[in-house]
């Protein structure tokens, strides 16, 4: 079967930095893939990538045999494949509230009628513990609550694929523990297909099906989680020993799913 | 030498070609947006509510001055009854379309620069296109619309009150027989000169909202700063290139008109 996301020989330079270097990657439909790897190795500008936002210098990204490209200027469309970003800074507009960043793809790129969108975002806000905070601006929000309106907006279309870019960075326990489980959760009921940026090594693996390790401008390891502790991979242990791999992991995260 | 030159209006020519292009993305952005009428709305509050004050009180010093100028020229020669006639048709033909632009520009070009640039930098922009959200017709469109309302009405209310500022020092403080003055504006105006300020007024309001727009838009392509630096030169830049763009247009539009 042909990955649902399928990414082969994808190169990006910024001047003479090359950043990405032939990075191949399979996505399965309705999987969670984890991108780890150091700062400032090109995560986010992969992630870019398969959003369209940058222009690759070489490869093909096929989204469900579409060329990304094609496939986004369809995306309004009943053909096209849905899609959301959530950005390792947010993006949020700080001229709307938090209702209303929420609010803003429903209302303009769906054809849901304003009592629907006013439950839906309701709903969602009232989840990510954000009713209180609905009519305050994003200035006015601490970190990790624009951290949350963000990922609000990213989900409350339901959409079939999301990327996010560290969508726990700067949370606390508690809150990172519920933004996984809140991924975890949507994947279940409308089974969308993730790939995530993550620094919260173990924390993450709870979710993910497969763990692409980006180092060099490519994908170093891919596999499944577990197979993560069995890899003789020198450099990859080394990275993941750094990032505390080492304990416990279910120590840490007591069970979810 | 020449070879710069040439090079310089060459990239003069392309970028004017790509300003159409995105305005007239915008445009066509705008029709396909849902909430028009809401999006319209706060757009004509922006440009047209806001300039409101700043146009009003530039009319009225610029007719002021006109009288006082006019008066003393006109004067030498006997024919101050001329008064209102020359404070009119300037007004209507040329003072009041570029100055209420450049007023415009000055007031809402700078801000809406400096707000895309800022929009651009955040990564706001990109957020807008991975929801699919088309980014020029959004931001951009409502307020090419506005622009089309508003400058008409903007230019109209800098020339009514320029007018009566003429008024104010040629009868009221100098000696200009009111009834002259007023008679002689209604004598000389002809549909015509409104006409020409009137096409003055649009072509300007879509030529500096356009070129505003487009800098802050694409403060990462045409900035030689990133970051918030790239932001003030984008916003410098809009307000340099639409006043100089306003009185060239003005110069061509002009030679055409009479
Ligand atoms: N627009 C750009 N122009 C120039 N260089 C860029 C640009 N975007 C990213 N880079 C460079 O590409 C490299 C990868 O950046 P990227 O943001 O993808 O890192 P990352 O892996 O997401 O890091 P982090 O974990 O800190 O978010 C960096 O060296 C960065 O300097
Ligand atoms: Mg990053």
């Amino acid at each position: 079967m042909d990955a649902f996301l399928k990414i082969r020989g994808l190169k990006k330079h910024f001047g003479d930095k090359r950043v990405l270097d032939g990075v191949d990657l399979d996505v399965a439909a309705a999987s969670v893939t984890t991108i780890i790897g150091k700062s400032g190795i090109g995560k986010s500008v992969l992630l870019k990538c398969i959003a369209n936002l940058l222009q690759p210098d070489a490869g093909t990204i096929q989204l469900d045999g579409q060329a990304i490209a094609q496939s986004r200027r369809r995306a309004n469309s009943d053909a096209g494949v849905s899609f959301s970003y959530m950005f390792q800074n947010n993006a949020l507009f700080d001229s709307l509230s938090t209702f209303d960043n929420v609010a803003l793809p429903l209302r303009e790129a769906t054809k849901l009628g304003r009592a629907d969108i006013q439950q839906r975002v309701s709903a969602m806000l009232q989840q990510l513990e954000l009713s209180d905070a609905a009519d305050r601006f994003p200035g006015e929000l601490s970190g990790g609550m624009k951290k949350r309106v963000a990922l609000g907006r990213a989900l409350i279309t339901k959409p079939q694929v999301v990327l996010f870019d560290e969508p726990t960075t700067g949370l606390d326990p508690e809150r990172k523990y519920s933004v996984f489980e809140m991924i975890a959760d949507y994947r279940e009921r409308f089974g969308f297909t993730a790939l995530l940026v993550s620094h919260d090594i173990p924390e993450v693996f709870e979710i993910s099906d497969q763990v692409a390790w980006l180092d060099g401008g490519r994908i170093q390891f891919c596999g499944p989680p577990e197979a993560l502790n069995s890899e003789a991979q020198t450099a990859l242990s080394g990275f993941l020993s750094k990032a505390n791999y080492g304990r416990k992991a279910s120590a840490q995260f007591g069970g979810t799913q | 030498m020449i070879r710069t030159l040439g090079r310089s209006a060459l990239s003069v020519v392309f970028e004017l070609g790509e300003i159409s292009l995105f305005g007239l993305g915008a445009l066509r952005g705008f029709f396909a947006q849902r909430g028009r009428l809401a999006k319209l709305t706060l757009a004509i509050h922006e440009i047209g509510v806001r300039c409101f004050p700043i146009v009003a009180t530039v009319g009225l010093f610029t007719g002021l001055v006109m009288g006082l100028q006019l008066y003393y020229t006109l004067v030498k020669f006997g024919a101050e009854s001329a008064l209102g006639t020359a404070v009119a048709l300037s007004l209507i033909r040329e003072l009041g379309p570029v100055l209420t632009a450049l007023m415009v520009v000055g007031q809402a070009g700078s801000a809406m620069a400096s707000e895309l640039g800022i929009q651009r930098n955040d990564e706001q922009i990109d957020a807008l296109q991975t929801m699919s959200i088309d980014p020029l017709g959004f931001l951009v469109g409502p307020r090419l619309v506005a622009t089309l309302i508003c400058f008409p009405i903007l230019t109209a209310v800098f020339d009514l009150i320029g007018i009566f500022g003429g008024y104010l020092t040629g009868s009221v403080l100098l000696n200009v027989d009111a009834g002259v003055y007023w008679n002689r504006v209604f004598e000389s105006v002809s549909w015509a000169d409104v006409q020409g300020g009137y096409i003055k007024s649009l072509v300007f309001g879509l030529l500096t909202i356009s070129i505003c727009a487009y800098r802050g838009f694409n403060t990462h392509r045409k900035a030689s700063f990133p970051g918030v630096r790239g932001v003030s030169e984008s916003a410098t830049r809009a307000v340099v290139w639409s006043s100089v763009m306003v009185l060239a247009a003005d110069y061509l539009i002009t030679s055409f008109l009479l």
